[in-house]
């Protein structure tokens, strides 16, 4: 944890991790896992439209299908039995469907990607790569209005600590450089840009990309940050950086797409970066839908009773209530807390101290929004003190004096803001 | 179930860079030493009785409202300390124990605990107890009574009254250096120039007051002096004068800076401290008191919620 400097007259400068020259035995992999569960967006399916039940058999690199009403699906990780499916209420009550899947030992291919493999086209990326390690968001490239114009590709990571983007950067330069290739000829968009920290530059350029270096300062690696600093264009409150033409794809997933065609095999593994109670870090490669425990137990790494561990990083990963949640496409770090680590917040009020005015990169006035988050006056909050201009960093509360959980008070008047403004749509 | 490992849930960020209230106000204690040092060396242990009985006073008031407004307890965390020290510093040493009694009532009480306690506060509460005294008992604030039986080695006359009085022909008699050094009379804390820019400068660096303001009062005050004793220069004292005499050093470091009473944005906070040194001078120079630092911080501890209203555009915000 990065403690307040004895002189502290300027902002904290909280710099992301970097991986010098780490050895490459520092990737881990992990075992082969008794049981993985993928976790399908959107609410539970209508039992009539199932297309999958408890016993049934799935195969390596499979696309699962979960209804017959919705075009979801997740691609198994693993051979073996379906054991369960269960609703799973996520973060801020995000509905998702939760299947499990007990392995069995050896692991049976699937050919039906392999078939189809030889046509490179955003079609198959979005048939069956939605659920790539690094979660690409395909639909974007289809969807986008006005279309984009160019996809940056993240080799910085955007939490502290995490340096899983990086070290894709810094042991696969080659799957790089092709997975930019396969991305331009699927999306047929020229402009790609490489983002990566300054000491990475170098090796970026190598792919041939167009390099962009940064200095990884928290929280200018935030893709909103990037928006501003880089490009020149804050996005309005209410759009997304794709809404402006630029869309953004993890370095993981470009080397992902890239092994997926070349391979003919739909990627299985995740890396992850994990952050042991002490602070060091190690890159572990899991299958995806592994549990958070295997991982752990995998590095030997204990945890007891008041511990904490986060599904990503430090400023704005998610705590986890059970260490059998999975690692999921998307996961970029899990974060193992100690319980004489963990700060506790507090109910006491705002003192108006100033310092998360000073240190918020939205220049929003977080000490007045605060006061009326407290009371419940959301829309009042969106309205008058630019609640949604918030960039989720986290700074504010990482400084706050009183120790107020702001970001989760902002985080849930973002959501009640929009839950009333839906309504009153709907009532219109 | 019963014996599963329970994880700590919470909400991001999960790191915290340690500060803490308790932090900040044993730092404010430990700033403003070498000034209540000066001052019990220079008045002698009624200095250190009024000190002691004030900070002790603020944290029992403290402890009691916290009882009978059935909150957790906060003498822990410090701020009825710093409450109960700017008030005794504040005050003159001969300051009788009812004075101090009273002042920390109402320092606690009116200026904190009747708007709910830390944090909502829109006036300094150890100002608000001293304009109270000021107002309501007539006397007790006044220097030259205070330290009738003292001799001392240098001019024991209240240096402000005496310029009021005399003009310019009284500044003479005190020496910059001697002000600096803590030679005049004045509250127990007030007087050692050097002291209080010292513990201001430490609180400034380690980043727990607002520069902002504390830079613009003291540069409102040099100006608005300076500009007085340009056009009257046998009547208004020099800006430096005004700088070391009476309390304007102990407002600009530790009164003005009180968080929830000041603003937060950087033109607000200009303007406030900027405003606030004006009105200390136009007070001292042609208001009917003595020093102005107190009744101008309050004034402008009251234009704070609208000053604030200045703020920059957030990002994605449109005109």
């Amino acid at each position: 944890m990065i403690k307040r400097p004895f002189f502290a007259i300027t902002k904290p400068k909280l710099r992301g991790s970097r991986i010098w020259g780490l050895p490459k035995e520092v990737l881990a992999e992990v075992p082969l896992p008794k049981k993985v569960t993928f976790l399908v967006k959107g609410p539970f399916p209508k039992v009539a439209e199932l297309m999958i039940g408890v016993g049934d058999r799935v195969r390596t690199g499979q696309k699962v299908r979960l209804a017959t009403d919705r075009g979801d699906y997740f691609i198994s990780s693993v051979t073996g039995t379906i054991s369960s499916l269960s609703p799973y209420s996520g973060y801020m009550g995000q509905a998702n469907t939760a299947v499990s899947v007990n392995v069995t030992e050896k692991d049976q291919g699937d050919d039906e990607f392999s078939r189809v493999a030889k046509d490179v086209s955003l079609q198959n990326a979005l048939k069956y790569l939605a659920s790539l390690p690094g979660a690409p968001d395909f639909g974007s490239l289809v969807s986008s209005k006005p279309p984009l114009e160019a996809l940056v590709v993240t080799g910085v990571d955007s939490d502290l600590l995490v340096t899983k983007n990086q070290f894709v950067v810094d042991t696969e330069a080659e799957g790089l450089k092709q997975g930019i290739e396969t991305l331009k000829k699927i999306s047929g968009i020229q402009r790609i840009i490489l983002l990566v920290p300054n000491y990475l530059k170098v090796k970026a350029e190598k792919t041939g990309a167009e390099v962009k270096a940064m200095d990884p300062l928290y929280p200018s690696t935030l893709p909103r940050m990037v928006m501003k600093n880089l490009f020149g264009k804050a996005v309005p409150v209410g759009k997304r950086c794709e809404d402006l033409g630029i869309g953004f794809v993890s370095a993981e997933a470009v080397v992902a797409l890239h092994k997926a065609f070349s391979e003919g095999q739909v990627p299985i593994h995740k890396l992850v970066t994990v952050i042991k109670k002490e602070g060091s870090t190690v890159q572990a490669r899991a299958r995806i839908g592994t549990p958070v425990k295997d991982v752990l137990n995998a590095l030997n790494i204990e945890t007891s009773q008041g511990d904490r561990v986060v599904l990503g990083g430090p400023m704005a990963g998610l705590a986890l209530f059970s260490e059998e949640a999975p690692v999921l496409a998307d996961t970029e770090a899990i974060l193992v807390q100690d319980k004489a680590q963990i700060v506790p917040g507090s109910d006491t009020h705002c003192v108006n101290c100033g310092e998360c005015v000073k240190v918020c990169p939205a220049k929003m006035p977080v000490n007045m929004l605060i006061r009326y988050l407290e009371n419940g006056r959301f829309e009042e909050a969106a309205q008058g003190y630019d609640l949604l201009s918030c960039i989720e960093c986290g700074l504010c509360t990482y400084v706050c004096i009183v120790r107020i959980p702001i970001f989760q008070y902002i985080t849930l008047g973002k959501q009640e803001v929009a839950r009333i403004r839906s309504a009153e749509e709907a009532h219109a | 179930m019963l014996n599963e490992k329970l994880l700590v849930g919470s909400h991001a960020p999960y790191w915290h860079n340690g500060i803490s209230i308790r932090e900040k106000s044993y730092h404010t204690l430990l700033a403003a030493l070498p000034a209540v040092l000066m001052g019990i060396y220079q008045f002698g242990v009624p200095a250190l009785r009024v000190m002691a009985l004030s900070i002790s006073c603020a944290m029992l008031w403290e402890l009691i409202l916290n009882r009978v407004m059935r909150r957790p307890v906060t003498i822990g965390d410090g701020d009825a300390a710093v409450i109960g020290l700017l008030f005794g510093m504040l005050l003159p040493a001969t300051a009788p124990w009812w004075v101090v009694v009273l002042g920390t009532a109402v320092a606690v009480t009116v200026g904190k605990w009747i708007y709910g306690g830390l944090g909502g506060n829109p006036l300094n509460p150890a100002l608000v107890a001293i304009a109270t005294l000021i107002i309501s008992y007539k006397g007790v604030m006044d220097l030259d009574q205070a330290y009738l039986n003292y001799d001392f080695s240098f001019p024991a006359a209240d240096p402000l009254k005496a310029v009021k009085a005399l003009g310019t022909a009284a500044v003479a008699r005190y020496s910059l250096t001697g002000l600096l050094m803590g030679q005049q009379v004045g509250g127990v804390g007030t007087i050692f120039a050097l002291g209080l820019m010292v513990g201001g400068l430490y609180l400034i660096l380690r980043g727990l007051i607002r520069w902002e303001i504390s830079l613009s009062y003291i540069v409102g005050v040099l100006v608005t002096a300076y500009a007085f004793n340009l056009v009257h220069p046998d009547k208004y004292a020099g800006p430096w004068f005004h700088l070391l005499a009476g309390y304007t050093l102990l407002g600009a470091f530790f009164l003005i800076t009180e968080y929830s009473s000041s603003p937060v944005n950087l033109i607000p906070m200009l303007i406030f401290g900027a405003g606030a040194g004006v009105m200390t001078i136009l007070i001292r120079n042609i208001g009917g008191f003595t020093d102005g630092v107190v009744f101008a911080i309050l004034l402008f501890n009251i234009a704070n919620p609208l000053l604030d209203k200045i703020r920059p555009r957030a990002l994605g915000r449109s005109k």
